[in-house]
């Protein structure tokens, strides 16, 4: 390793040790930041535990690749448990609460990501999993230390975000995910059925997450803080992209992840969560509406 | 006899933590219930207290543990020295955050109170680093057991009962009916020209001393305090849960509601270590799934008559309408 | 025959009765006017029919079916359309979008619907792909009348429709709701600039403190100098006049 550094060139270096990394988390932020910046705009409120949906969707997918199926092929089943998972959360804990202030769901979610996270404890303990007995190998392109599951996760990424494009632009759904994103209240008096759009929210968003989480731990290791330790860095994510705007989040994800990763150059490793915890701030001081301009509830 | 002695002292142990943390309870009422800011940020403020006091009373730094300070001031200094630093860091963090929404607010307290504690954890030169720091001395130990956990008790009980005090007085003052007005409306109040920043900012500034001294009094009755003691789990979630069960902007709610959910907190506790080594540690997490299932159950029988209905979006035509009178 | 009636309608917001007992009506493909000084609960009378403001006395029935207090989502199926005053556009979707969402409850094919739009509205055809937030004040109030339409209501509300438009919009506006009414489509507006509206009214309500002061067609109601003089002030909404009550028109029924 040490003598293939010292003959590819400083850019390939760079990339290989950053830009690499900093697209692969800036994905895993950018698809769990679609669900948080969606469920704001459309529920109006910050959805404390959607870490740990990431997480579900990780642990999910552990008894799948058990019995042999390729973690990539666990996605689908992974979202839509999560999906399934998502909406009856919200129907025993956060439904109740549609017409109180939003901050009591935000309470109520926090102890939601409690639940869920001694949940996982419960049943799958605290040890690292991994879904790959050796990590597969990771010179595939040589200079550039790309591995297969790189590409697994690139391609993976490359079809999620599509296809929630295509729902968001094409379809009936996601267009009228779009109008409540935008004004809740129009929707209704529009005559959109809003329980039902409430649903779809939950549905695209959870099963982001999850097929985010299953990404994650193809990428490092599964275990049950995950996604909690993802969660402020997604939410600096979905502010920055702007509240509501599922496109936003992608760009702020990227952004995001990118700047955490590329902070280790000047910063102790460390501290890398504190960049995402002080753009976030700084956005919400400076220019709470985001990039591309969201809710300012 | 030694039954009824180890029962004391627990029952001692017990009521001094469950009355630390109704200082902090006491304190997030200040900001929640009475002023309406969600300060999510509680773990921060109880850290920076306790290390301050810490510092400034500790023993001095020996090389295997470095930190700034032991100082081995008198333990009033630290006490309010803590308070002082809590006070500090509120005032600054109130200054630049308080004027956002409820929600961004509590996004916010939550980032800024992990970067106090990674910064904690991770600055070994401040505070010990993961290590934390020891030798912090406890008033009355001198006086050996049980006196020693007797009177400390006395004197935490002390603190809670000035404080409540003092806080009643400033509810039913001037002061504390334009809070209330302020919570209610915020328009309102500041078309009637109150400085409804620097009140909210007060606010958040007092109840956040209160988290320090909290912190502190930890601080000194464990006798050393590291990272792990500021967990967020049971120095900030636990405290809102015992203000939402005792019910929020009631400051006897307050203190009940800590003893209540301590008690309940400690009792799973004493169940689980019945249980054999195996499951203890899996009983663990039961405990903190049901503190969380119990957060649910609270808030959606028990707070619902507290928590008002979201109030509609009126437009300025109508608000005129309804300000008429008749 | 009357498709649309509103009978002792109180209620309001929190717990404060902003409506007294109103009462209005509309006849299938009338225009009927709400006026009245600022205050006086017009927005609010309307709201109340839409579900979206409480009753908490009252009725009101649309053809046949009583919809007091329904839910916005059975109202736009039953025939019943609404704009309101602020916000009423979907920004960060485009035109068409927006008037596709108007249409979301039907399951038929909506190209003639759109046409119609279309027609109506013709400075919409060029911008359909544009973002309805970025247009001028003007056409977004044409978007926002246009995705009403989608459903194709037998009575459209509009709350002020030619709230902050330059007095050349107002007239354009004007005109396109005299076009759409043409169709066959009902209206009932609450308007400010009393004058016009009046001018175009089958019937017009004054109302005042939540309560109906008068009732009767457009053209008398502007006739009469008492009416003009205490509740229409000078051309737009004013104070509320403490005289009045007193007069040539009509009185409502008890």
């Amino acid at each position: 390793m040490a003598a293939r550094a010292a003959l590819a060139s400083p850019m390939i270096e760079f990339f290989n040790d950053y830009i690499m990394s900093a697209l692969v988390l800036g994905s895993i932020y950018a698809l769990g930041a679609i669900g948080i910046s969606m469920i704001y705009a459309i529920l109006r409120f910050a959805h404390f535990a959607h870490g740990d949906v990431l997480t579900l969707g990780a642990y999910l997918a552990l008894p799948l690749v058990a019995i042999g199926v390729h973690p990539v092929l666990t996605i689908p089943i992974a979202m839509a448990v999560s999906a399934v998972v998502a909406i009856g959360i919200d129907k025993a804990f956060y439904r109740p609460f549609r017409k109180s202030q939003p901050i009591i769901m935000v309470i109520a979610s926090f102890g939601v990501a409690l639940m869920l996270r001694s949940a996982f404890q419960l049943f799958w303990g605290i040890d690292d999993k991994y879904y790959w007995a050796i990590q597969p190998p990771l010179e595939s392109l040589e200079p550039f230390s790309i591995g297969a599951k790189h590409l697994y996760i690139g391609g993976a990424v490359v079809i999620l975000i599509g296809a929630t494009h295509y729902l968001l632009a094409y379809t009936r759904t996601g267009k009228a995910m779009r109008a409540m994103s935008d004004d809740p209240d129009l929707a209704r008096v529009t005559g959109i059925p809003t329980e039902k759009i409430v649903i779809w929210t939950w549905i695209v968003g959870a099963s982001l997450a999850a097929a985010a989480g299953v990404l994650l731990g193809m990428d490092t290791r599964i275990k049950f803080d995950m996604g909690w330790n993802l969660l402020l860095p997604m939410f600096a994510a979905a502010i920055l992209g702007g509240l509501g705007r599922p496109y936003g989040a992608i760009a702020g994800g990227m952004v995001i992840g990118g700047l955490e990763e590329l902070s280790t150059l000047i910063i102790p490793g460390d501290y890398k969560s504190a960049v995402a915890f002080g753009v976030m701030v700084l956005v919400l001081i400076f220019r709470p509406q985001g990039i591309f301009k969201g809710r300012v509830l | 006899m030694e039954f009824i002695g180890g029962l004391i002292l627990f029952l001692v142990g017990f009521a001094t933590l469950a009355s630390i943390a109704s200082i902090s309870t006491l304190g997030l009422n200040i900001c929640w219930g009475v002023t309406g800011l969600f300060n999510i940020g509680i773990a921060g403020f109880y850290a920076v207290g306790a290390y301050t006091s810490a510092i400034l009373t500790a023993e001095p730094s020996v090389p295997s543990n470095p930190h700034l300070g032991g100082f081995e001031l008198p333990i009033p200094i630290g006490w309010a020295g803590a308070m002082l630093a809590s006070a500090a860091i509120a005032w600054v963090v109130g200054k630049i955050c308080l004027r956002l929404r409820a929600d961004y607010l509590a996004i916010a307290t939550i980032g800024i109170a992990e970067i106090i504690r990674i910064t904690f954890r991770n600055w070994g030169g401040l505070a010990g680093g993961s290590y934390g720091i020891h030798r912090i001395p406890r008033p009355f130990e001198e006086w050996g057991q049980p006196w020693a956990e007797i009177f400390f008790l006395l004197l935490v009980v002390a603190v809670v009962v000035v404080i409540y005090l003092v806080i009643e007085r400033g509810i039913n003052s001037p002061w504390g009916r334009m809070m209330r007005a302020i919570r209610e409306n915020e328009l309102a109040a500041a078309a009637a020209g109150k400085d409804v920043e620097r009140m909210r900012l007060q606010a958040f500034v007092y109840g956040s001393a209160l988290m320090g001294l909290a912190g502190a009094l930890s601080a000194h009755y464990l006798k050393q305090f590291l990272p792990e003691d500021t967990e967020p789990l049971t120095a900030t979630f636990l405290i809102w849960v015992m203000l939402i069960a005792g019910g929020s902007g009631n400051n006897k709610g307050a203190i009940l509601g800590a003893f209540v959910v301590w008690g309940l907190w400690t009792m799973s506790e004493f169940l689980t270590d019945l249980l054999s080594a195996e499951w203890a540690t899996r009983a663990a997490y039961i405990r903190v799934f049901l503190i969380g299932f119990l957060l649910q159950v609270v808030l959606q029988f028990f707070a619902r008559g507290i928590i008002p209905e979201k109030p509609p979006v009126i437009r300025r035509e109508e608000k005129a309408e309804a300000a008429k009178p008749g | 025959m009357t498709l649309l009636s509103a009978q002792g309608m109180t209620g309001g917001y929190g717990g404060m009765d902003i409506l007294k007992g109103v009462q209005l009506a509309v006849d299938a493909g009338e225009i009927v006017v709400i006026v009245g000084p600022n205050g006086a609960g017009k927005s609010t009378a309307m709201k109340a029919i839409f579900g979206l403001v409480h009753l908490r006395e009252g009725s009101v029935v649309f053809d046949g079916d009583t919809i007091t207090n329904a839910q916005p989502e059975r109202l736009v199926r039953v025939g019943l359309g609404y704009v309101p005053q602020e916000r009423n556009i979907f920004p960060n979707l485009s035109v068409h979008e927006n008037l596709e969402m108007g249409a979301y409850i039907r399951r038929d094919n909506i190209t003639a619907s759109l046409e119609r739009v279309y027609e109506l509205f013709p400075p919409l055809v060029d911008k359909r792909k544009q973002a309805a937030g970025e247009l001028s004040g003007g056409q977004r109030q044409m978007v926002a009348f246009g995705r009403a339409l989608m459903t194709d209501p037998r009575i459209l509300m509009l709350d002020e429709p030619t709230a902050g438009l330059s007095p050349l919009f107002m007239d354009e506006i004007f005109d396109r709701i005299i076009a759409v009414n043409q169709t066959g489509v009902g209206i009932l507006m609450v308007e400010q600039n009393a004058r016009q509206a009046l001018e175009i009214a089958d019937r017009g309500y004054v109302l005042a403190t939540g309560e109906n002061r008068y009732i009767d067609t457009g053209p008398n109601l502007l006739a009469d100098r008492e009416v003009v003089e205490s509740f229409l002030g000078g051309g737009g909404g004013n104070v509320d006049n403490k005289n009045g009550g007193e007069g040539g028109a009509g009185k409502p029924d008890d």
